[in-house]
């Protein structure tokens, strides 16, 4: 092996091939060649867009045609229109109460699952369920779900006698928004839960135990060693699920199209609407723009954190 | 004391345990519900919703003689294994790069692509639609593989650099002593050993890909050339009328390729998934 090796090496040592081949043992050469191809992709559909996107903002683009720089236009457009005012409070909406939920559900989930039972990696497999399957198909299933006469929710509850009439899920702006923010709950609780679970394994069984010795109850032991231990893996699955959930487009365009008349619309559909709908390339990325400040914010929280637990 | 105990436990364990079941399956169910009934029986507000009384095959028939749903899924898959395939192949390169050459940059580039995973689709579809339609793959699937890496490498980057950190490093310097090169230490001990990692981030990018919805709808025009979830929805729901059971059957059609993935990976799934989380 290391006659064959030596004999490799003389014959390498000499010529072109030679001098590639020793460019490649210099860790910075190789280091950059080898990051190159994943580099340049990111590049050109991901920095150049982010950046073209700020321009586009500021132009008067329509499809297919270069726009005009216009300045704050858009923007001072945006500010007037009540639609955008609509979607600022239905993102925030959807964003706190969603995510809110998501936690709280999501960690119920995780200390249920985290006991010993029979059955339970199957369980835990059943639980992903909602994470895994193509959000779109299980949108259009809310979509049907949802349905103002065919509803098996208002059948059952019909027959519970706890409503006389079948639930217009999405022709009341009010209902539509809480039943967005149901189908998003539903999606996402899997993600909180499965990420919680792989903290609470961690945290050692000797602490609770102690904790019973002193008297504590089931409650006491969550708040007192359960969630102050679980809070840094706790902050980083909810920022990331508040970026998801800010930028969410699929659930609501699939189930409302941010109807009815406008009344769900978060930023990710009306910059779609205005945009790929409408041709205004400007005024969408202008929309899409405005997200920025709150995602950037979530970004660096997400990084001192990440940071931290390194 | 012992009932109390057993009663105890059913109201602190398994009551909440099968609402959550309840809550987190019955979309599935009602589903599969609809699948199965002719249209006469789903708009028999008469007879009870949550039972099928008269199964019927219809829909999947309809679904398939219809509409060119097999089209559609074999463009979602090819979209999906290509993409895949060069995420995989870059990112495997560039977390070896990043978290074992250990070049100059190494530090910033890493951070760079992490910030990458945090960019949401939402606010690129716009200058990518221009970008795309600029280098003439507007109505292409060829798009959709070149924009799909574009989430798909920094998750899996991220995900193989923290599998990386798990090898010993050991077994390179010794193979480096014995005069192998960097290239055949990479193909030879490195690759070799990261095929779980490999794997699940394979997994991870192709559930990706086939999930992904905003940038199929926004760059693909033409029925022939949709994914799955967006040509279900031009094709079966014709302004007023909705063609729920065809809709429904589309929908755990589509959904069965990623849950036969996950169900044989399924650990592999969580593993990655928590993984990702910690690293």
């Amino acid at each position: 092996m290391d006659a064959i090796a030596a004999s490799e090496q003389t014959r390498e040592a000499t010529g072109l091939r030679g001098r590639i081949s020793r460019a490649l043992e210099n860790p910075t050469v190789l280091g950059l060649l080898f990051v190159a191809p994943a580099e340049f992709l990111l590049l050109i559909f991901l920095a150049y867009p982010l950046l073209l996107g700020l321009w586009l903002g500021f132009t008067d683009t329509i499809v297919g045609r270069e726009g005009n720089f216009i300045g704050f236009e858009n923007y001072a457009w945006l500010l007037e229109d009540p639609t955008f005012w609509l979607t600022c409070f239905n993102t925030f909406l959807y964003t706190l109460v969603a995510v809110i939920f998501k936690a709280v559900l999501g960690i119920g989930l995780a200390v249920i699952l985290n006991r010993d039972f029979k059955g339970k990696g199957f369980m835990r497999a059943i639980v992903l369920l909602p994470w895994i399957i193509p959000t779109a198909l299980s949108a259009l299933c809310f979509w049907w779900l949802y349905d103002s006469t065919f509803s098996g929710i208002s059948w059952f509850l019909m027959k519970l006698g706890i409503i006389d009439h079948f639930i217009d899920f999405l022709g009341d702006p009010w209902n539509a928004r809480w039943s967005l923010i149901a189908a998003n709950v539903w999606r996402g609780v899997p993600f909180f839960t499965i990420g919680l679970l792989a903290g609470l394994q961690t945290i050692s069984p000797d602490l609770y135990e102690a904790a019973e010795i002193d008297g504590a109850g089931a409650w006491k032991k969550f708040r007192k060693i359960t969630l102050p231990l679980l809070t840094p893996l706790l902050t980083i699955v909810t920022v990331f699920s508040t970026i998801w959930t800010f930028a969410d487009f699929q659930l609501v365009w699939i189930i409302t199209k941010g109807g009815p008349a406008g009344a769900t619309h978060i930023f990710g559909t009306l910059s779609y609407q205005r945009a790929m709908q409408g041709g205004q390339f400007g005024e969408g990325a202008a929309i899409s723009n405005l997200m920025l400040p709150i995602l950037i914010t979530c970004v660096f929280i997400a990084f001192v954190f990440m940071r931290k637990e390194d | 004391m012992v009932i109390e105990r057993v009663g105890s436990k059913v109201i602190k364990f398994y009551v909440p345990l099968a609402a959550y079941l309840i809550f987190l399956l019955f979309p599935f169910y009602w589903m599969v519900n609809t699948v199965f009934k002719s249209n006469t029986e789903l708009y028999n507000l008469d007879l009870n919703p949550f039972y099928i009384h008269s199964p019927t095959l219809h829909n999947i028939v309809r679904l398939f003689t219809e509409t060119i749903f097999l089209r559609w899924m074999a463009n979602t898959f090819f979209v999906a294994i290509m993409a895949t395939l060069i995420s995989l192949v870059a990112s495997l390169l560039a977390a070896y790069a990043i978290q074992r050459l250990q070049f100059k940059t190494s530090g910033p580039t890493g951070v760079a692509i992490f910030l990458g995973y945090l960019i949401p689709q939402t606010i690129l579809f716009i200058p990518l639609a221009h970008i795309i339609f600029k280098l003439r793959l507007w109505d292409s699937l060829w798009a959709l593989v070149l924009t799909y890496p574009t989430f798909l490498i920094p998750f899996c980057t991220w995900l193989l650099m923290g599998y990386f950190k798990s090898i010993p490093k050991e077994m390179e310097e010794c193979a480096m002593i014995d005069g192998a090169s960097r290239i055949k230490i990479f193909r030879r001990i490195i690759l070799p050993l990261c095929l779980p990692g490999v794997l699940s981030a394979g997994i991870f990018c192709f559930t990706l890909s086939w999930n992904e919805y905003l940038y199929a709808l926004a760059f693909i025009s033409s029925t022939a050339k949709k994914t799955v979830p967006i040509g279900l929805v031009t094709e079966l729901v014709r302004g007023d009328v909705y063609h729920w059971g065809a809709l429904m059957a589309g929908a755990l059609c589509a959904s069965v390729p990623v849950a036969l993935v996950y169900s044989f990976f399924v650990e592999h799934y969580v593993a990655g998934m928590t993984g990702a989380l910690k690293e």
